[in-house]
């Protein structure tokens, strides 16, 4: 029944700050995923609680007892990373077996995890396999079973799906949380897929050069961000730069490079310069009708068909070219590179508005 | 620019299939993907391309002129392996300007090229950094772009943006392409990763156990597979077992588990043969309420899954089977909640029918 306090820790190496003043409070059975581009401190993060490392500054406290002076073994942490690191010469029962043999248990102690775990994986078959006789994901499983056989109840997972293809990633994300549900489970799970975070974090937490950027729940993190950072970051989209030329109730006109744009949001001030995300997924493209003057006229540059959806990019008169995701329709068709069409943008309720950044819109979205 | 053709190529390691028998042909200028599991045969493949390996059988022919007995480096081909070696003492600048250098250009103009090239990578700003001083996704692309930059007509690039950030690789792999069109050089990409093959290859080759499965346009890839292994490597599906019913001009009438009926498209296949359909998620509508109709089958939602631009549930049908659903996100929180009892919809057209593999499906799903 864990849960865990980070508060105020930073570290550095030399004059290279990984973590600046985070503070983070993880609660008993949350799944947490911390989602950023490498470099942003993440993985370093995981290690000040597992005690890999030692922070410079700030606590971190593990039901409210702090860690500081707690040796690595004694904090009871399960810890899984990318490299999977299995006892090659032990068979996957022994692999299983291996941190209860250490601790000392009793043989028929030992016998009954190790069975429980194989079962848990669903790989009792699979026993007396050694891991190079196993793929990839099946090695994986193993390392996070022999972690769940200590009987720890934190865990701390660094790219545990980093090292295996893009499908059997996919499926065994699913299998890692429902895992932690199951068995009552804190994680803290590290990674940089998107989608990943997304489909399995009770929360997600944003990292960027070191510091935490935000946190919230997946739908928050890629419908409402609060950061033009994480809306960049998390799935693509179409950044437009503009000012704001009137102010409504509850809504506000944004004049782009050569479009009017309207949005929701209050508290706006005339000529503001603002940032306005366009999701590729919320425009609608229709073939050139030339009747309604409030769509854009655009061409397609490039077109792909990716399987469930077909991406285009669309080259629009006095703005940068749009990306634009239409579902695809199962058949064969749609538009082509050279085609003219009319960009809908009227669906205000998938576009955001952010405050221009301080340090600029590149330094903002920068992936490091 | 060279046309690549192999004819019944073949190699061995240590009496082991690594290639096995591949016939096939890449256009002058064609950009190929590459696609299978780990340990496919895909490095192999272009290794032997490259002239890094000889083949134990076949002829592989450049431009039509067999290169057998050419030595690697005369054949005009750039090989970017997954493990990437820059040399330690060149700057990142430097490592990039050495291919046109090498090849007779004047200093000037190859850090010019070189600068260029690294803009496309996005690495500007570590031009004068020590490859040492670089993240390994850094010197990856540093690696990439000293391949694009080498001036060679035939690009062969393994994993090319396996080290970096999903982020990163989606806003490369659009660039990779684009770079590539530009200069009219053949490339061949190897990758395990799907979306990554469906966004930049003009075809895409499947291999498993070394074999070619499937070669043509990833439209076609996706909506009219090879087989099993292809459809779910290629995008996924779900899978039904069933018998064949009936047998007419226009359809097939497939009696699943349950005894329940799914019209798919007319094939050449027998009454009473076994069979498996494949469904793509996004082909699948859910209706809260019955529907008489053809192809409706009833189930309860076990799971739902919040991916971002799009949500997934997976629905248990009544028969006990498995059929998933991709829907495109309109609202925050889910249209149906778990444990909601639903109907589930597809069009004939939609439905894929293979052959019951000889063993059987959980072999065809296996990607080791």
């Amino acid at each position: 029944m864990p849960k865990l306090d980070i508060v105020g820790v930073s570290k550095a190496y030399g004059n290279i700050v990984a973590l600046d003043d985070v503070t983070l409070h993880v609660r008993d059975r949350e799944y947490v995923c911390i989602l950023g581009p490498s470099g942003c401190g993440k993985s370093t993060l995981i290690k000040c609680v597992a005690g890999i490392e030692k922070p410079d500054h700030g606590q971190i406290l593990i039901d409210d007892e702090s860690v500081r002076d707690m040796a690595v073994e004694d904090r009871w942490i399960g810890y899984v990373f990318q490299e999977i690191a299995l006892f090659p010469h032990l068979s996957v029962r022994d692999n299983l077996s291996y941190g209860l043999a250490v601790r000392r248990a009793s043989g028929d102690r030992i016998t009954t995890v190790a069975n429980e775990m194989l079962d848990l994986i669903e790989m009792r078959d699979r026993a007396k396999s050694y891991p190079k006789e196993l793929s990839g994901g099946a090695q994986q499983k193993v390392a996070v079973a022999r972690a769940i056989a200590t009987g720890s109840h934190l865990f701390l997972l660094d790219e545990p799906l980093g090292a295996l293809d893009a499908l059997v990633r996919a499926e065994l994300r699913y299998d890692l949380k429902r895992l932690a549900v199951d068995l009552g489970l804190t994680v803290i799970h590290v990674t940089h897929d998107q989608e990943e975070a997304l489909s399995i974090a009770d929360r997600i937490v944003i990292m960027k050069r070191g510091r935490i950027v935000e946190v919230g729940k997946p739908s928050e993190i890629y419908l409402l961000p609060k950061r033009l950072f994480t809306e960049n970051f998390v799935g693509e989209t179409n950044l437009l730069e503009g000012r704001i030329v009137e102010t409504g109730h509850a809504s506000c006109l944004v004049q782009l490079n050569s479009h009017k744009i309207e949005l929701k949001g209050r508290g706006r001030s005339i000529t503001e310069r603002v940032i306005v995300s366009v999701r590729p997924e919320s425009i609608v493209l229709a073939s050139r009708s030339g009747e309604r003057n409030d769509r854009w006229e655009g061409l397609i540059k490039q077109a792909a068909f990716l399987g469930s959806i077909t991406r285009y990019v669309v080259q629009v008169e006095g703005e940068p070219d749009l990306i634009v995701h239409v579902p695809s329709t199962g058949q064969i068709g749609g538009f082509r590179v050279g085609d003219r069409v009319d960009l809908l943008l009227d669906n205000s309720e998938h576009m955001l508005l952010f405050d221009y950044p301080k340090a600029g819109l590149n330094d903002e979205t920068a992936l490091g | 620019m060279p046309s690549v053709d192999f004819v019944n190529v073949t190699k061995r390691f240590d009496g082991v299939l690594a290639v096995d028998r591949a016939t096939f042909d890449v256009e002058s200028g064609e950009y190929v993907c590459v696609l299978g599991p780990t340990g496919s045969g895909k490095t192999t493949l272009l290794r032997l391309i490259a002239g890094l390996l000889k083949p134990d059988d076949g002829i592989i022919l450049f431009d039509g002129r067999p290169v057998n007995a050419v030595e690697a480096h005369n054949r005009n081909a750039v090989y970017v392996p997954q493990q990437y070696a820059l040399f330690p003492h060149l700057t990142v600048l430097q490592n990039v300007a050495f291919g046109p250098l090498a090849r007779g250009k004047s200093e000037d103009e190859a850090l010019e090229i070189a600068r260029q090239t690294l803009e496309m990578v996005r690495l500007s700003g570590r031009a004068q950094a020590l490859p040492s001083e670089l993240s390994g996704g850094m010197q990856q692309r540093v690696a990439l772009a000293r391949g694009l930059a080498s001036g060679s007509s035939l690009l062969l690039l393994d994993e090319p943006l396996g080290a970096l950030d999903a982020r990163l690789r989606l806003e490369l792999r659009h660039r990779l392409r684009e770079l590539v069109k530009q200069s009219g050089i053949t490339a061949i990409h190897v990758t395990h990763d799907r979306d990554e093959a469906m966004s930049v290859a003009d075809r895409i080759m499947v291999l498993r156990d070394g074999r070619i499965l499937d070669y043509n346009q990833p439209i076609r890839v996706y909506t009219r597979p090879t087989g099993i292994f292809v459809a779910n490597l290629i995008g996924g599906a779900s899978f039904l077992e069933g018998i064949v019913e009936k047998v007419a001009p226009d359809s097939i009438v497939v009696r699943i588990r349950g005894g329940l009926l799914i019209k798919a498209p007319a094939e050449p296949l027998a009454i009473d043969e076994r069979v498996i359909l494949g469904i793509r998620k996004e082909r699948v509508q859910i209706s809260p309420s019955k529907l008489q109709a053809e192809n409706v089958l009833e189930g309860q939602v076990r799971e739902s899954r919040f991916l971002g631009s799009t949500r997934e549930y997976v629905i248990r049908l009544t028969n006990g089977d498995t059929i998933l659903s991709r829907r495109f996100l309109e609202s925050e929180n889910p249209a149906f909640a778990p444990q909601q009892r639903i109907s589930v919809s597809f069009e004939q057209s939609d439905v894929m029918i293979f052959t019951y593999p000889p063993h059987g499906l959980r072999n065809e799903l296996a990607m080791i």
